[in-house]
């Protein structure tokens, strides 16, 4: 059994609970066995980051990347590591992120959006089956 | 008496009520971990009456304040020194413990002591908690975090899933390479 991803100094962590849910943050050390020291970054505009605190490795989920740092490094240092290995771009374009997003716009969706998007969706599904032609009757079960 | 939640460090500064204004008191000062100032107030007249000739009742409290970390993101090792009764018979026992505030780790070692020796709250004393720097750390649960390349994975993560059904057909992923 060979593990990709280590709780281990500059690991990105995806927090799942909590205040801070849905933002993503880098393990700067290694409290004990249930915890850790996180800090993240903002990775949207206008949006805040994790501020430096613990948080148990129950509510984080280990993500594949990671960047250089020392353990227990600034802010700043933090932020200058996070931005060379563009972590925030990285998360923001993976299918993961992308997922979340839409899962949260899902909720926020009044009734009259959701019409839309059943009505959208019924346009879209009437111009596939025109362009996939009439269904070719079947032969087996005739 | 319940220490319920974190635990909060107060200092507590208390003497005798001087018979008249000539008369000078001591002050007494103790570090007092509690989860709120009236039970630090309590706290402390309980430990003064057993070491001063001074009660609750021919006493006053000066002032309780709270002490707050110094650096509470900074992780130390704490070394908590305790006396408490067990069954049998009363120890005295030192615990180490890995953690970001004094408080926190105090907090710890009521819930450790808890667990491990059923210890309740009004018998544990803690005598003394301080700062020990990692060389001089015992405990290897503490120990085998003193290393500045720490690695290791999360085998076998078992997700909190509270809306998950009674029965399922499948079984829980836990494997999250």
């Amino acid at each position: 059994m060979v593990f990709e991803r280590y709780v281990e100094v500059g690991r990105v962590a995806l927090v799942s609970c909590g205040p801070y849910k849905g933002k993503v943050c880098a393990i700067i050390d290694v409290i004990d066995q249930n915890r850790a020291l996180v800090e993240g970054p903002s990775t949207k505009q206008g949006e805040e980051g994790v501020p430096r605190q613990a948080i148990r490795f129950k509510l984080l989920q280990l993500l594949p990347y990671k960047i250089k740092i020392a353990h227990t490094t600034r802010s700043k240092a933090l932020k200058s590591a996070w931005d060379k290995e563009s972590i925030s771009t990285k998360w923001t374009t993976s299918i993961v992120c992308q997922k979340l997003d839409a899962r949260k716009r899902r909720q926020l969706l009044t009734d009259f959006d959701r019409f839309k998007l059943m009505k959208t969706k019924q346009r879209r599904q009437r111009l596939i089956r025109l362009c996939m032609g009439p269904k070719p009757k079947d032969k087996a079960n005739k | 008496m319940k220490f319920r939640g974190n635990l909060r460090q107060y200092e507590v500064i208390g003497r005798k009520v001087p018979k008249d204004k000539s008369e000078v008191v001591p002050l007494y000062k103790m570090k007092i971990f509690a989860p709120d100032d009236i039970v630090a107030k309590s706290r402390f007249w309980y430990f003064i009456k057993k070491m001063k000739k001074v009660k609750r009742s021919n006493g006053e409290i000066i002032n309780v304040r709270e002490l707050y970390e110094k650096r509470p993101l900074k992780i130390k090792n704490f070394g908590v020194w305790l006396r408490y009764d067990s069954r049998s018979g009363t120890h005295n026992m030192y615990k180490e413990y890995r953690d970001l505030t004094t408080s926190g780790a105090v907090t710890s070692c009521y819930r450790e002591m808890g667990a491990r020796h059923r210890a309740r709250a009004h018998n544990i004393t803690i005598l003394r908690v301080a700062e020990v720097k990692p060389a001089d750390c015992r405990r290897p649960h503490v120990l085998q975090f003193r290393d500045s390349h720490i690695r290791f994975p999360l085998p076998h993560r078992v997700v909190g899933n509270w809306n998950r059904p009674r029965f399922t057909t499948k079984r829980p992923r836990t494997l999250y390479k």
